[in-house]
């Protein structure tokens, strides 16, 4: 299998990949990795005229400390994020998460920017973002604008990001409560999760459970009353949309989005 | 567009359409067929290959993408040891680490890439190190066995 026809072109830094995504319009997209995009177009799924390759623009390569946050270039790989030190002591949720997704080969191509542009719903840091309640940074033509990451996530591979847009830092805020788990049940290890789950504290994300990643708001409601990881649980689905799919329907899925939730509850008060 | 590789230590250069995929360039621009095409959907692994080192899928990277960088295959391997194998090769025979063959090319690259990154692991990490290949014949335990017996030196 072999991509549709399209142009290369290949961008040095933020300011050639924004000219080229605003000469080529609709037409071009950006390709990171490709561990996402490059899988579609093989089976036409996507069919985008011109790829920006942005995969050499080494300003978006970073991991800084900056006291009260974290801040990551978009191209930071998941190989990166997930042997890194300092992100395991100050962001473990998302070092552990980020050596969670797919296989070896595909963490050392994928990057955590081009994981949450491509808005996959059914992707682990999706969701990952959203239970640390990450701030996304996107520069465009007009030039940047920060999108919180509740509002990042749109739709079935849609986000915020306007044409020309292009996410270039995640900044998260070291959390107040150390309380994590990442939850992730899977057919063959390098599949994408039937169902995922991810906490930090008292914030609870769904992975593959509607077509975009979701906050469990019911159990966070719970939680936040009193209910312990249990009770808490039994309000998983609500809210949800879960697919139907070969991997399963969507009773499953919300069975067992109980059932991960009961357990990362349990795993984060085991570490708060 | 012109694409310029270093593949096992040679410089490769060729015109090919911007589409073209890194394992095409390898087997039919170099004309190294060891890297195998699986899958084709980024599942299997047998087309792995390292990438500056690190192991990658070559189905799913552009030629383009590995332009100006350098890339080893299963053939680039070989040693100048007496028998002009590589240690990983050498336990994947000794420990009977293959069946039918075809995943093999990319289990070995794997498993270098694996040990470059650890090279004392347990076989838990072995295991999970191995998430993106798969075997249908061995069940994996052989392949687990050499990969151990190559951190260990035992197959030199």
């Amino acid at each position: 299998m072999i991509p549709a026809p399209f142009s290369y072109q290949r961008a040095w830094s933020v300011d050639e990949a924004l000219d080229l995504a605003a000469r080529y319009g609709e037409e071009a997209r950006f390709l990171a990795g490709g561990h996402s995009l490059l899988p579609l177009m093989k089976l036409r799924l996507a069919v985008p005229e011109v790829l920006v390759d942005i995969g050499r623009v080494d300003e978006l390569c970073y991991l800084h400390d900056r006291g009260s946050e974290i801040v990551i270039g978009a191209l930071t790989s998941h190989h990166d994020l997930a042997h890194a030190s300092m992100l395991d002591r100050e962001l473990p949720l998302l070092a552990h998460a980020a050596g969670q997704v797919g296989d070896p080969q595909v963490r050392h191509r994928g990057t955590i920017g081009g994981s949450l542009a491509h808005g996959d719903p059914a992707a682990d840091l999706p969701a990952v973002v959203m239970a640390l309640d990450a701030t996304l940074v996107a520069r465009g033509p007009a030039g940047s604008r920060e999108i919180g990451a509740g509002e990042f996530f749109r739709d079935l591979f849609e986000t915020a990001l306007e044409p020309g847009e292009l996410l270039t830092e995640i900044r998260i805020r070291k959390p107040e409560s150390a309380g994590w788990s990442f939850q992730k049940f899977t057919n063959r290890a390098i599949d994408w999760a039937i169902v995922g789950v991810a906490v930090q504290g008292g914030r609870v994300a769904l992975v593959n459970m509607g077509t975009r990643p979701l906050r469990a708001t019911g159990v966070e409601r719970a939680l936040a009353g009193g209910a312990g990881p249990r009770d808490a649980a039994a309000h998983a689905a609500e809210g949800t949309n879960a697919p139907d799919d070969l991997r399963g329907d969507r009773g499953y899925r919300e069975h067992l989005a109980q059932v991960l939730v009961a357990r990362a509850l349990a795993e984060a008060g085991s570490r708060a | 567009m012109k694409v310029s590789v270093t593949v096992n230590g040679n410089a490769v250069a060729a015109e090919v359409a911007d589409r073209t995929l890194l394992v095409h360039f390898l087997r039919d621009v170099a004309g190294l067929t060891a890297t195998n095409v699986g899958c084709d959907t980024s599942s299997c692994g047998a087309c792995t290959v390292l990438l500056d080192g690190q192991s990658v899928k070559s189905c799913t990277v552009l030629a383009a993408q590995a332009d100006g960088r350098s890339v080893m295959t299963v053939e680039g391997l070989s040693s100048d040891s007496a028998d002009g194998m590589h240690p990983m090769q050498r336990a994947f025979r000794a420990e009977h680490a293959l069946q039918c063959g075809f995943c093999t090319p990319g289990m070995v690259m794997a498993a270098v890439s694996l040990l470059a990154e650890n090279p004392d692991p347990t076989e838990e990490q072995v295991r999970s190190g191995l998430e993106g290949n798969l075997c249908r014949c061995t069940g994996y335990h052989n392949i687990v066995r050499a990969i151990l017996a190559a951190a260990r030196g035992g197959a030199e």
